[in-house]
């Protein structure tokens, strides 16, 4: 750990995509990245729990991909624009997708971008309370 | 000689995209939107340059988790619209200017930017929608464009520092071609934004007009933000804004402004929008 991944710590209800994390999860992105041809979409539609058993993934990387809870996925080395490819498949948008992550439900979601997003107040520092 | 004589900054966010693809730019969610690039719709129409450098980000289309290219400079022919997964955009392929290409590769290499050099590029959302932002619909696009696709994806990005610098080293470069030619450089990307984990939604508007007012007036200072700061008040993907310094950079040392706009939201995003002129 370095100063300069630490940093990124202090900031609430984050996860940066570092090199550490991209390395985590390398397998996780690659089966992501394999969702952008149709045949793939089909067969993961079909049968999710065969089609990701072919990948070399960590078993709990598998569990948060059938449970599309896509926080547990960025904390196993998942990045959103590669999660995108599930939730395209899924037919969500990224407006859709996203919300999932905040706890909130897609009305209230859309209606506080609406109303200028989510206030930086209180989002800025863990240690600092702000 | 060739001469860069206008940059712009915008948002590129796929909804937008998506809206012009599909016909719903009139709808009240998006007609504040799409109006506040009008102006520019009519002045990109009475100053067509031969050539866009169009900085952007890839977002896991032609860059896979094999590859993290940190520069990468698009010297082909041209540039297919990417299928994103929805299939590809309906929009023309992108003509490259390879020749202008080569020479920037040749140049900006030669100055110590050691850049990945694309023979092969699939370009998406990042680089397709600020062409339908600005030419609209057309059948081929009025320019031929030289796609700098920077990593923003993976941490660390590039520095705003050296984005800048780079931007710089464009500026010797494109004044170093031989051939008459008039050069835009666009930086895409932004404004605040984060699509992820509990703090997504989140958006900074005092911060993003700060940015854009440093941009124009203070570009040397702005250059100097950490990382940190971007994600603290800008969003975790908010960091695409030091792209904006690879234009201001090759923009030199004043800029005048002609258009500016802001508006939240675009999907997840805050919209953002610079036309400026270099003045020396």
């Amino acid at each position: 750990m370095t100063e300069y991944t630490s940093e990124f710590d202090d900031i609430p209800g984050t996860r940066v995509f570092t090199a550490q994390r991209a390395k985590q999860g390398y397998q996780l992105n690659q089966f992501c990245m394999s969702l952008m041809k149709p045949e793939n979409r089909e067969r993961f539609k079909a049968d999710e729990r065969a089609y990701l058993d072919e990948w070399p993934m960590t078993e709990e990387q598998k569990q948060a991909v059938l449970d599309r809870d896509y926080n547990r996925m960025l904390d196993l080395g998942g990045n959103i624009y590669f999660l995108a490819k599930i939730f395209a498949t899924d037919g969500l948008s990224y407006l859709q997708a996203v919300s999932t992550m905040t706890g909130m439900n897609i009305d209230d979601y859309q209606q506080m971008m609406l109303s200028g997003g989510r206030s930086p107040e209180g989002w800025r520092s863990v240690k600092d309370g702000t | 000689m060739a001469r860069i004589t206008a940059g712009l900054t915008t948002s590129h966010i796929p909804a937008i995209g998506a809206a012009i693809d599909l016909g719903m730019t009139g709808e009240p969610y998006w007609k504040p939107l799409f109006a506040g690039y009008e102006w520019t719709k009519a002045w990109a129409a009475s100053e067509v340059p031969d050539v866009v450098i169009l900085v952007y980000n890839d977002h896991a289309s032609a860059f896979t988790p094999e590859i993290v290219p940190t520069f990468a400079l698009g010297c082909a022919d041209e540039f297919p619209p990417a299928d994103e997964g929805y299939g590809a955009r309906p929009v023309p392929v992108v003509q490259g200017h390879p020749e202008l290409a080569a020479h920037l590769a040749q140049s900006l290499i030669l100055d110590e930017f050691d850049l990945t050099l694309m023979y092969k590029l699939d370009v998406d959302h990042g680089l397709t929608v600020p062409l339908s932002l600005v030419y609209g619909q057309p059948a081929e696009w009025p320019v031929r464009v030289i796609p700098l696709a920077v990593n923003v994806v993976q941490y660390p990005p590039p520095t705003g520092h050296r984005c800048y610098t780079l931007g710089q080293a464009i500026r010797r470069a494109v004044q170093s071609y031989g051939e008459d030619l008039t050069v835009h450089v666009w930086g895409t990307g932004g404004m605040s934004h984060q699509l992820q984990g509990p703090r997504a939604g989140f958006i900074n508007s005092a911060f993003d007009n700060a940015f854009l007012d440093r941009l124009i007036s203070d570009p040397d200072r702005l250059a100097r933000v950490p990382h940190v700061e971007y994600v603290r008040e800008a969003g975790s993907e908010g960091i695409e804004l030091v792209m904006q310094l690879i234009m201001r950079g090759a923009m030199g040392p004043k800029v005048e402004e002609l258009y500016r706009f802001y508006h939240v939201p675009g999907s997840n995003t805050a919209v953002g929008h610079l036309v400026v002129r270099p003045t020396e």
